[in-house]
């Protein structure tokens, strides 16, 4: 091929990727880029597009804010407890959806409802049924005293209490598309793989082990970096359980910090929300890293 | 080297619910099967596709239940038994070879099952693996995946897999299917040999009859459900039990004609080909195999000449008639004689002699064998 058609072919090539090139580049990397370099920007101020000058006194700031390491250790505890339950729950309801053959489809739809309620309407629901007020204790904690436990604030009270809510409710936010996409991975193993297991006389749990989680570890993998990356960054489930001032009451998360530095009502610092997000970028890229690098050894495609 | 068994179908059956709302009636998959498999043979289960071959399989390996009917490993009945209590073996047509792992783990998954007192050490396990694997010769690729293998490869891999337990029984389904023509034949050869040297009693099904002709030592012809000849691959070829078998067995198949018994002579459309012997009056489908058919300039049978096709060993020479079913009627002519070709003129009547112990009679309505002349 001569080397003017190969321009051609591949200017073309160009031609096509451009639209969505031109929108990512103008929404997504120009601003990557932009809160980079605020970040670096000391007194950065919005209105009047000045700063004092550029150094790393933003990351200092914020690495000592009491308030961003509360939010850190948030995202931590969320992270942690929430990806590898939510991904376990979900593996052992989808197994057993997919090995009941009557009212099928009747548990699938069941299960994926909540996914397409309202993130805020959910989060009222369960506020209503943890909380405390003067008129009632809440559904949960009329089934602790019942059980002859004390009743417990969820909303307001006290810190394991509140964790445990959020804990519970992201869990339980995110399970359904979880259950979906392993009900269908499920599913599309070769019915004679097990046959084949079968005649080798393979027991249930050994089958499961050793054929049916190699065969899905692709979908399992992809579960846990999207929930990895989600639980970081929320915010909005936080907002729709403890309301706006998360500071207040301890709940903050990463995200919540940055978008209370920049709009909240200590806000109005976009140099310390970059320089908070840069940081947020960093942490999730680096556990996106290490997912990968676990992922060479356990991954079958 | 192996205790193997033989295997024993009595009235098999299998039904299927129909899923068609309007006709309610089963689908019969396998009806009234019944067979002594001897030990230690390679039967083919032949038959085209819907035949309720694959099914009878399954049905030996326990993956599905018969519906009634009763299957024997040598005295034990094993009807009732899972898969995993039969001591079988069992090739899957696509292999089922577990991608995530090694072929040398592949092969000693089956190992890795056992319990209790059949429980093996991990020396044993890697011993019995190796010599399943030198056996259908992949000792040299044990440390690969399946699909880093050729086709042939993972086919030798499924068997080792399946021969590693020590099978008393052999089941392969549709071994050859995916591979294909000249390892298709190399492959045969090997399975053939494999049991040969193992004497384990192996059942396979396939839909190709010259694969199951050319290593079977008996062949299962099935339709519908139904068996339609149990014999030796050349017995059935030879002496087909109705129609059907006659037109499945065979390459070039069979030439169909109608034709009708008259007075102890049969005639195939005006012409009078051979004596019928004791056969009564009546109408009858006359089939003759290709190789039936003898150039002779006095021969009693006259078609039009179509075309000459020389294929090296033989002369397949295509014609017309208007009595036969097949548009085209093929005869080979073998060169062991030499004769000359350019005498024979397209679209001119050419004469053949028939050979009787290659003509077949059958019925019309029945489709089944009228046996005259010698027998």
């Amino acid at each position: 091929m001569n080397k003017k058609k190969l321009f051609d072919s591949s200017l073309k090539g160009w031609l096509y990727l451009l639209p969505a090139m031109l929108f990512l580049i103008v929404f997504m990397v120009y601003p990557l880029i932009d809160v980079f370099i605020y970040s670096f920007e000391e007194g950065y101020n919005s209105a009047s597009q000045t700063y004092f000058g550029v150094g790393g006194y933003n990351y200092s700031y914020v690495l000592h804010d009491p308030y961003f390491l509360q939010a850190v250790k948030n995202t931590f505890i969320l992270v942690i407890i929430t990806v590898p339950l939510s991904t376990g729950i979900a593996l052992l309801i989808s197994t057993g959806i997919n090995s009941i053959k009557p009212l099928r489809d009747l548990f699938q739809t069941v299960y994926f409802l909540p996914y397409v309620t309202n993130t805020l309407a959910v989060g009222l629901v369960f506020m209503i049924l943890f909380k405390k007020t003067a008129y009632s204790d809440g559904l949960i904690n009329l089934l602790i005293t019942w059980f002859g436990g004390s009743s417990v604030d969820f909303i307001d009270g006290p810190y394991w209490a509140k964790m445990f809510v959020l804990c519970f409710y992201t869990i339980w936010v995110v399970m359904p598309f979880k259950i979906l996409i392993l009900t269908s991975a499920l599913s599309s193993v070769n019915q004679e793989y097990y046959n084949a297991a079968k005649v080798d006389g393979t027991s249930k749990f050994r089958t499961f082990m050793r054929i049916t989680l190699p065969m899905i570890s692709p979908m399992i993998f992809y579960l846990i970096i999207t929930g990895f990356i989600g639980a970081f960054k929320a915010y909005s489930d936080v907002v729709a359980l403890f309301g706006t001032d998360l500071n207040a009451a301890e709940m903050n998360t990463i995200v919540g910090y940055v978008y209370d530095m920049l709009y909240g009502d200590s806000g109005g610092y976009p140099s310390y929300a970059s320089a908070a997000a840069i940081i947020l970028f960093a942490i999730v890229l680096t556990i996106t890293c290490i997912n990968l690098l676990i992922s060479k050894k356990n991954v079958h495609y | 080297m192996v205790i193997s068994m033989e295997v024993v179908l009595r009235n098999l059956t299998k039904r299927f619910p129909s899923r068609d709302r309007k006709n309610h009636e089963d689908v019969i998959a396998v009806n009234d099967f019944n067979f002594e498999i001897p030990d230690g043979k390679l039967i083919g289960l032949l038959g085209p596709s819907g035949c309720g071959k694959s099914t009878t399989l399954n049905l030996i390996s326990g993956l599905q239940k018969p519906t009634s009917g009763r299957i024997f490993f040598g005295e034990d009945d094993v009807t009732e038994l899972p898969p995993e209590n039969r001591g079988i073996g069992l090739v899957f047509q696509n292999y089922a070879l577990y991608p995530h792992l090694t072929v040398k783990q592949n092969i000693l998954f089956p190992l890795e099952n056992l319990k209790g007192k059949d429980k093996l050490t991990k020396a044993e396990m890697l011993d019995k693996a190796m010599e399943a694997a030198k056996l259908v010769q992949i000792d040299e690729l044990m440390d690969r995946k399946p699909k880093e293998l050729s086709g042939g490869q993972q086919q030798r891999v499924a068997i080792a897999r399946a021969l590693v337990k020590m099978p008393k029984v052999l089941l392969l389904d549709e071994p050859l299917s995916n591979l294909d023509a000249r390892l298709r034949l190399q492959t045969r050869e090997e399975i053939r040999r494999i049991q040969r040297e193992t004497k384990i009693t192996t059942i396979f099904v396939t839909h190709d009859q010259e694969e199951a002709m050319s290593i079977s030592d008996m062949i299962v012809v099935m339709k519908e459900g139904i068996v339609q000849q149990i014999g030796k691959p050349q017995e059935v070829y030879d002496s087909p039990a109705n129609l059907f078998v006659a037109k499945f067995l065979g390459t070039p198949p069979v030439n169909v004609f109608e034709g009708q018994v008259k007075g102890g002579r049969l005639l195939i459309g005006e012409e009078d080909v051979m004596e019928a012997g004791e056969v009564p009056d009546q109408e009858v489908y006359v089939g003759i195999r290709p190789e039936g058919f003898r150039l002779q300039e006095d021969g009693e049978f006259s078609c039009k000449l179509n075309r000459v096709e020389v294929m090296g060993r033989d002369i397949s020479m295509v014609s017309e008639n208007k009595a036969s079913l097949n548009s085209t009627i093929r005869a080979i002519i073998g060169t062991e004689n030499e004769i000359n070709m350019d005498q024979y003129k397209e679209n001119t009547s050419v004469r053949f002699h028939l050979l009787p112990h290659k003509v077949f009679l059958f019925h019309k309505e029945t489709e089944e064998r009228i046996y005259f002349g010698e027998r």
